[in-house]
């Protein structure tokens, strides 16, 4: 793997809310490289969101970021004032919301907001300004950009909204790219096209993408890499194709199981029992293990993060044995006990 | 089998919105715009047998919602009629007609809107059935625990309200709510696109139980490929209103006939397939509001000839209980 330009090390945050801390995220590690694609992958309350919103540095109180590190090329942005993250945020990292219609002003046009967005960061005439924003509409397929630039948001489609929001992003050329369920709000055939142009962006720009997403399907076809959260915890990483064909933590292999389109059609579904934990009430030790069909006695307490030779982490006591790979013992391990 | 339990027969749906005060005044003199029509449905028929599964797929703006809700009587529909055990249904009017919607009963997609955050759900769930007389109130209790029991939930639940609930067990109330009518057909609109991967497979699961114990006939719509696959006995592909494939679910799959169908199959990413190179439909969905001219898809669709831009295709057969509404099919070139 290439130098990652993205580092989260044991990010920790948290909400203060009247039924005690709430650790919507607890001890969150991966990285990035250039130019790959990261699935984040999650059900709703997993902390996959909030995990976005701490990296860029959105967290607003009650929730406060409790410890870690997020390293963008090695600086640490947790500890920057917000004047200097706003420097960095937008240029050297960016952000793209589930619903296009909340991020772009519904009374601009879409170039007025588009050159604003360069001009915040870089000292450059209007004329110069709509020219990137002009560009960076054509880098993502959209048919006659100059057109656009006129054009109010209303007048587009999901799609397309979508895909100016992803130019905005790119205008300044970020090191990393955040996505938080971009495509979860638009059909089939317009997910399959923003798809393939952010797989196509990630290999000619170089830019990182972490895609946050529950859609399994979507990080199969698009990601290199996975990292799997559950209530605030990653439990699982690894390479995508990898996960996917040989899950070793049992939440990732009940969740994929339970895709109905890898069925017999009419047979009963896997399924993962029970419902995902409220984080104000979870279980001591591994938050899956009331609905873990392996779960021992070792489970009451947090499991260590176990490094498997193929480069594989799984948070487990019993992990699944894959077919030709045997687990290392746990040596340096980047989590720590929630409690 | 063998006797239709719902027809469909040439249905449309047209929603129209009327000017307002000002434009009309504004047409007056002159300037005025004409009334915006919008044909959700055009020309749909389709029939369904006793204690099948139909799946409904298409995209946003496809009309499947509004055709569902045709059936479940909620909209009249402008042209055409549903035939309900061989009776009209929704041009009648009084008890006869209400009878008649009350055997086909709709499970919404979003439990968190669907469920009144105010009534017990006990409550929620009786109101129907003591209302059309199904039980008696004083039985009204036991029946609900039955019922509630059956979708999954401990009866005692029945003195909670929504908000106590996730969003899975949510969607078996709604369930166990329509249940309660014994409804002869269930129209359910995507009633797992809300849900978490792992409550999906419950609700699913839940849902082919309850057909199998309970012969149910119903039409699942969703824009979920995978999941009407693994519900549905037939499938109709629906595209800007209209049906353009209709199928037996595994022929379907296995072999795709009309162009929308087979790009719609090639968008759909997958698990399990590794990184994939997406060729994707180009262009957008067209606006219902300004389709297309003759085949809806024409625009998009890479076989397009001339013919596409000035007739519409019927749906009509291409193998024992399929059809496809495509130019290819009939006479080679499009």
């Amino acid at each position: 793997m290439s130098e990652a330009v993205l580092r989260v090390k044991d990010l920790r945050t948290q909400f203060k809310t009247r039924a005690g801390v709430l650790k919507a995220v607890d001890g969150v590690s991966f990285e990035v490289g250039r130019g790959r694609i990261l699935g984040l992958v999650g059900e709703s309350g997993s902390g996959k969101s909030v995990t976005g919103y701490s990296i860029l540095g959105l967290i607003e109180p009650p929730g406060e970021i409790a410890g870690g590190e997020v390293l963008l090329n090695g600086q640490d942005l947790t500890r920057l004032k917000s004047e200097a993250m706003r420097k960095i945020r937008g240029a050297q990292i960016a952000m793209v919301f589930q619903d296009p219609m909340m991020t772009l002003n519904p009374v601009l046009k879409i170039g007025t907001q588009m050159i604003a967005a360069v001009r915040a960061h870089d000292r450059v005439s209007r004329k110069v300004a709509r020219g990137r924003a002009r560009d960076a509409l054509a880098k993502v397929g959209i048919p006659s950009p100059e057109e656009r630039l006129d054009s109010y948001p209303h007048q587009l489609s999901g799609g397309m909204r979508q895909r100016v929001a992803i130019a905005i992003a790119l205008l300044h050329n970020p090191a990393v790219i955040l996505a938080d369920e971009p495509t979860t709000a638009l059909d089939v055939s317009i997910q399959g096209q923003i798809l393939a142009e952010v797989r196509r962006l990630a290999d000619e720009t170089g830019t990182a993408f972490v895609w946050v997403t529950h859609d399994l399907a979507v990080v199969s076809s698009l990601a290199d890499d996975i990292c799997v959260m559950y209530a605030g915890r990653v439990v699982e990483t690894g390479p995508a194709a990898d996960v996917i064909a040989s899950p070793r933590h049992p939440y990732t292999a009940g969740l994929l199981a339970s895709v109905p389109a890898e069925h017999e059609p009419g047979t009963r579904l896997p399924q993962v029992p029970g419902s995902t934990p409220s984080l104000a009430n979870l279980p001591p030790g591994c938050a899956f293990a009331p609905r873990c069909a392996k779960a021992g006695p070792a489970c009451t307490t947090t499991p260590p993060v176990q490094h498997f030779e193929d480069g594989r982490t799984a948070l487990c006591n019993y992990p699944i044995e894959p077919v030709s790979c045997q687990p290392l013992s746990s040596t340096s391990t980047t989590y720590r006990s929630a409690s | 089998m063998s006797a239709a339990l719902l027809d469909i027969d040439h249905v449309s749906k047209r929603f129209v919105k009327h000017p307002n005060l000002g434009e009309r005044i504004a047409s007056l003199v002159g300037a005025g715009r004409k009334a915006e029509v919008v044909r959700a449905v055009t020309d749909v028929s389709l029939t369904v047998q006793k204690g099948e599964v139909v799946g409904l797929v298409g995209e946003s703006g496809c009309g499947k919602s509004t055709l569902g809700r045709i059936v479940a009587g909620i909209y009249t529909p402008s042209d055409g009629r549903i035939l309900f055990g061989n009776a009209p249904v929704a041009k009648e009017q009084g008890r006869r007609t209400q009878k008649l919607t009350t055997r086909v009963q709709m499970v919404h997609q979003d439990p968190f809107a669907s469920l009144n955050p105010r009534i017990r759900i006990g409550d929620t769930v009786a109101e129907g059935p003591v209302t059309h007389r199904i039980v008696k109130a004083r039985e009204a209790d036991s029946y609900v625990a039955d019922i509630l029991g059956r979708v999954g939930l401990d009866p005692s639940y029945r003195r909670r309200f929504p908000h106590q609930f996730s969003g899975g067990q949510r969607q078996r109330i709604a369930i166990a709510r329509a249940l309660a009518m014994k409804p002869d057909l269930l129209v359910l609109d995507e009633p797992v696109a809300s849900l978490d991967v792992s409550i999906q497979a419950q609700v699913l699961n839940l849902f082919m139980d309850l057909r199998q114990d309970l012969d149910l006939t119903a039409i699942f719509i969703s824009h979920d490929l995978g999941v009407v696959r693994h519900v549905s006995d037939r499938v109709a592909i629906m595209y800007l209103g209209r049906i353009v494939e209709l199928a037996p679910t595994a022929e379907l799959y296995a072999a795709p006939n009309h162009p929308y169908t087979r790009a719609l199959f090639e968008s759909v990413p997958r698990v399990g397939v590794g990184r994939k190179d997406f060729r994707p439909i180009a262009g957008e969905i067209p606006s219902p509001l300004n389709p297309p001219s003759g085949c809806h898809f024409h625009p998009r669709c890479p076989f397009t000839g001339p013919r596409c831009k000035r007739e519409a295709p019927a749906l009509a057969p291409i193998g024992p209980g399929r059809s496809s509404a495509c130019h290819l099919n009939t006479g080679g070139t499009a």
